[in-house]
Order: C-alpha cells, then sequence, then structure tokens
C-alpha cells in the first residue's frame, strides 16, 4: 500500500466515524423516544440522560395496546385505507402512465401539463370544498373519503410516465405486429418490466397515505375510524403529560413503518429521485 | 385513431379522479370566494357576497402574522434543508464507508410520520426539564430558550425540526444528482490545479443546479402549506408566534365554519405559490430537461 493510499483510506475511516457520530446525533429523539417509553413517569427527565433505562418498564405498552385504548383498531383503520389506497393508485397511475408515455394520442401533452400544474395547488385549496360535497353525499366520517382522493394520484402518473419513458416503443411496435391490442400490450409486456417503478410506487404511496394527517382530521369524526397518526393526536390530548406513556404510543405508531421503509429504502430512494415529489 | 380512443381510455380513470377531486373542486372553491356561507344552516346558509371576503382580508388581525411567519418558515427551513443536504450529500458520495446505511439513516426522520415526531419533539422542547435544555443547561446556558413556550423561540423550534425531517429528502435527492456528474470534471479540474473547495463550487453546485431547483419547488411548496406541526405543537402560539396560513385557514373553515371566507384565504395562499413558483421557472428554464 502506498502513502497516498493508506493517507486516502485514513481520511474515509475518519470521515465515516464522524458522519457515524452525526447519525446518532439525527436519530437521537428517536431512541430518546424509545428508551422513555420504557421509563416510568418519575425518571423520564433525569439528567445526565439515561439511554438505557435501568430496568425495561414494559407497563407503558401493556396499557397503550390494552383495551381502554384502540391501537388495534387505528392499526386495522390505516393498514385498510393504505391497502385501498396502494392497489387503486398503482392501477390508475400505471394506466395513465402507460398512455401519457407510450400512446399517440390528440391533446396528450397539454393533458399531461395540466396534469403537472395541478402538484402545485396547495391542499388547503381543495379541502373546504371537497369537505362540502363529501359532507353533502354523506362520505364525511367514512373511510372512502380518504381513499377515493388517495386512488387518483397525479404524482404516480408522473412516475410511471418517466419510467415508461425510458422503454423502448419498439416493444409498442413490435406487440402491435403480434396483433396485441394495446391492453394486452400494457399488462402482458409493459406491466412486467415496469415492476421497480411499481414497487417504488407502492412504497411511496404506502408512506405517504400510512402518515397522512391533515385529510384524516378533518373527515374522520369517530374515534373508532380514526387513522394511527389520529389516534395518537387523540391518545396525547386524553394523557398529555403522562410522557412515558405517550412515548410508548408513539414507539408503537412510528417503529413498524421505520422498519418497512428501512427494508425497501432503495425503491424508496429511487421513487423519491425519479420524481422529486413529496 | 384506434390509439387515440386507447390513449382516452387508459388515462380515463385517472382524469376522473383528476376531474372529481381536483379539478371541481378548484372551481367550487373559486365561487366559494364570492359567497358567504353559514355553513350550520346548510345550504340556505350560502348568500353571494362579492368582494366582502376580500375586503374583510385587509382587516384580518392574524393574517399579516400568518404571512410574515410564512415567509420566515419557508425562507429560513429551505435553505437550511437544503445546505445542509448537499454538505452531507459530498461527504457521504465520496468520503465514507457504509454509504447506503449513513443514507438510510439520515432519511428516517423524513419517513416518518410527522404526527409522531412533532409529539416526541415536542416533549423535548420541553422548557423546565426537557432533554434538551437539560443538555444546554449542562453545558453552560444558564438561561436556555423557552422553545415552544416562549413566542420569540417557537418558530425556530418549528423550523429546526421540520429541516430535520427534509434533510433526508435533499439529500437523497442530492446524491441522485451527484451520480449525474461526469467524473472526468473533477479530474481535469485537479490537473488544473483546483482545490477541492473551488471543484466544489465551480463543478459541483452549477451541475446540481437542476437538482437544487427541483428541491426548491417542492420544498417552497410544500414548507408553505405547514400545517400538522403546527397544530399539534403549538396551535399557532404562543401569541400568534406561530400563525400560519394553512392554520389559520383550517381554523376559520372547520372550527368556524366561515366557509366561503377559508376559501379566499386558500386561494391566496395558492396564489403566492403560483407566483413564487413562476419566478422560479423563469429563472431557471434548466428545469425543462426534467421532462
Amino acid at each position: 500500500m502506498t502513502k497516498l493510499q493508506f493517507n486516502a483510506m485514513l481520511i474515509k475511516t475518519i470521515t465515516t466515524s464522524a458522519m457515524l457520530l452525526l447519525a446518532v446525533i439525527i436519530l437521537s429523539p428517536f431512541l430518546w423516544m424509545l428508551s422513555a417509553s420504557f421509563k416510568i413517569q418519575a425518571d423520564i427527565f433525569n439528567y445526565p440522560i439515561e439511554w438505557i433505562p435501568q430496568e425495561l418498564n414494559w407497563r407503558n405498552y401493556a396499557t397503550v395496546w390494552g383495551e381502554k385504548y384502540q391501537f388495534v383498531q387505528y392499526y386495522w383503520n390505516t393498514i385498510k385505507i393504505t391497502v385501498f389506497t396502494v392497489i387503486g393508485s398503482l392501477l390508475t397511475s400505471s394506466l395513465a402512465g402507460f398512455a401519457f408515455a407510450k400512446l399517440n394520442f390528440k391533446g396528450r401533452d397539454f393533458i399531461f401539463l395540466l396534469y403537472l400544474a395541478t402538484m402545485i395547488i396547495p391542499s388547503q385549496v381543495l379541502l373546504v370544498p371537497r369537505f362540502i360535497v363529501f359532507d353533502y353525499v354523506g362520505l364525511v366520517n367514512t373511510h372512502l373519503s380518504i381513499i377515493l382522493p388517495g386512488i387518483f394520484s397525479v404524482i404516480g402518473t408522473f412516475l410511471m410516465r418517466q419510467f415508461f419513458l425510458t422503454i423502448p416503443g419498439e416493444l409498442l411496435e413490435a406487440g402491435k405486429v403480434d396483433g396485441a391490442g394495446y391492453w394486452r400490450i400494457y399488462w402482458q409486456i409493459f406491466i412486467p418490466l415496469a415492476k421497480p417503478a411499481l414497487v417504488s410506487l407502492l412504497i411511496l404511496t404506502f408512506t405517504w397515505t400510512w402518515n397522512e394527517y391533515e385529510n384524516p382530521l378533518i373527515f374522520l369524526r369517530d374515534t373508532s375510524l380514526y387513522t394511527l397518526p389520529l389516534g395518537l393526536t387523540n391518545f396525547v390530548d386524553e394523557n398529555g403529560t403522562d410522557y412515558t406513556l405517550v412515548m410508548a404510543a408513539s414507539v408503537s405508531a412510528l417503529v413498524p413503518l421505520i422498519v418497512i421503509v428501512a427494508f425497501f429504502q432503495k425503491w424508496f430512494v429511487e421513487g423519491i429521485s425519479n420524481t422529486g415529489m413529496k | 385513431m384506434k390509439e387515440n380512443i386507447a390513449g382516452y381510455l387508459f388515462i380515463l380513470p385517472n382524469l376522473l379522479g383528476v376531474f372529481f377531486f381536483i379539478v371541481l373542486p378548484l372551481l367550487f372553491s373559486l365561487y366559494l370566494v364570492f359567497m358567504d356561507w353559514d355553513y350550520l344552516k346548510g345550504f340556505s346558509g350560502l348568500t353571494f357576497a362579492g368582494l366582502d371576503n376580500v375586503v374583510r382580508m385587509t382587516k384580518d388581525e392574524y393574517l399579516g402574522r400568518a404571512l410574515v411567519n410564512n415567509a420566515v418558515f419557508t425562507a429560513v427551513t429551505v435553505p437550511l434543508a437544503m445546505v445542509t443536504g448537499l454538505m452531507l450529500a459530498v461527504i457521504i458520495n465520496r468520503f465514507v464507508y457504509l454509504k447506503n446505511m449513513l443514507r438510510t439513516i439520515f432519511f428516517l426522520p423524513y419517513v416518518s410520520s410527522l404526527v409522531a415526531v412533532s409529539i416526541v419533539w415536542s416533549v423535548l422542547y420541553n422548557a423546565r426539564s426537557g432533554p434538551i435544555n437539560s443538555f444546554l443547561r449542562d453545558i453552560g446556558i444558564s438561561n436556555p430558550p423557552g422553545w415552544l413556550a416562549s413566542p420569540q423561540w417557537a418558530l425556530i423550534a418549528i423550523i429546526i425540526l421540520v429541516a430535520w425531517t427534509y434533510i433526508g429528502y435533499t439529500l437523497v435527492l442530492y446524491m441522485a444528482g451527484l451520480q449525474g456528474i461526469p467524473k472526468d470534471l473533477y479530474e481535469a479540474a485537479s490537473i488544473d490545479g483546483a482545490n477541492r473547495a473551488t471543484q466544489f463550487f465551480k463543478i459541483t453546485v452549477p451541475m446540481l443546479k437542476p437538482t437544487s431547483f427541483l428541491i426548491a419547488i417542492t420544498l417552497i411548496i410544500s414548507t408553505f402549506q405547514v400545517f400538522a406541526v403546527i397544530n399539534i405543537m403549538t396551535q399557532g402560539g404562543p401569541l400568534n408566534s406561530t400563525m400560519v396560513m394553512a392554520y389559520h385557514i383550517y381554523l376559520q373553515a372547520f372550527q368556524y365554519y366561515k366557509m366561503g371566507y377559508a376559501a379566499t384565504l386558500s386561494w391566496l395562499l395558492f396564489c403566492m405559490i403560483f407566483i413564487v413558483t413562476l419566478v422560479q421557472w423563469r429563472s431557471q428554464k434548466k428545469w425543462q430537461q426534467h421532462f
């Protein structure tokens, strides 16, 4: 090993250690949350911070998941809404994205531009009229009021279009020559090729829907319909100053999602990189 | 011809949804700007108001505060998240082992539920005995900030938290952008004797312009709409120091049921976002490369 290579390695090792330290600092709110969730109320603000509690107190979790609160219900509601939204938006987005990228039809680019333009509309502009209409047709206080608007994703269409653009148009022509209709070309040629993009969109939509707060806050009234974020705020309202309980509830709401996203991080990163959209 | 029909059929499901859940509400909302609606009376509470709602904005004591707070919030949060994300991306991209692991860690805050994160930070910020202030006292700051309880510090506290969540987003996009810069540019520059700093400012930053533009636009749009953090942590307080447009609109619409006025405020927010986006777009035609 030359001196130069050694120096490069040394620098790399030092920066890696520095970055790991920074990573721990970035993660410290989560670490604090985790450790606080196992403490008893009297110890929570002890300083120096006891990152590892002297004894693990599981009682907070027992309370959070006990019969008095509806965390199981919140989870179930969130899963239900998320699954329907994800499936629906994958379907409509891949259909529209395919057409916008690969089919020539009149007004295509104009419609697509309008699509893009809708992305700058703040959700507040849409929430008021949506609430009025949903109230009128009886959708307020149902899960459909969250699922329905979520199914038609402009960002999803954008992501799928960008992906389909990278697939050579010859595949479409070849399909046509073989006598396949557009549906078969879409379903049997393009969808199998689009798996990476679909997985990216899946994990993105999953996360957004799972974490959605403003829509459920406005449209859902009964606590039995609440999603996880809403249930969590509800829990905090009831147990405001019992911070250890609140932290156990936060861990219960956060950790499963964090594990899933960390597991799928490659797809997630690709999805964000390809759309640049939140 | 056949392709025309197929094209329309393929976009139809999505188009219908966009029409019913975006275009129609948008038009309805514009109509509401000119109406007064006592919502609790149902449709009979709907009366024509002309420009009353617009005039009312000039007398709204919260509006000025909300606009200033929104401007400050965006103007600080976006550059903060962008600069931090860029620096981390450059370092992680070139000078570390465990690249993927580090990237995953840094973007965990971004994918976490903002609700849960806000709740955790509320406790961290606890002025009397929270861990942040305990730490500050420990390192010799005898009078640490009151954070969420203090009118001077509440907005800053929120900015820190939100920037923390956005770093993962800017980092991921910048890392993707860095992959697109040809390596030989740096080699040529170092042969010419350019040092690391010069390379960063003369190659990295200009080459990342499209990425920066994309990040700036998306972050500006989303920071203008900041809501969840405010609703959970401060409810616009203390003393309106964290009052922002989205929260003001929410209160008007869903606490006081002033639908017409809420719609008017939301259009003001929309106009602001529209103008900022337009100005940015004009100043950076390069964005079009992205399509």
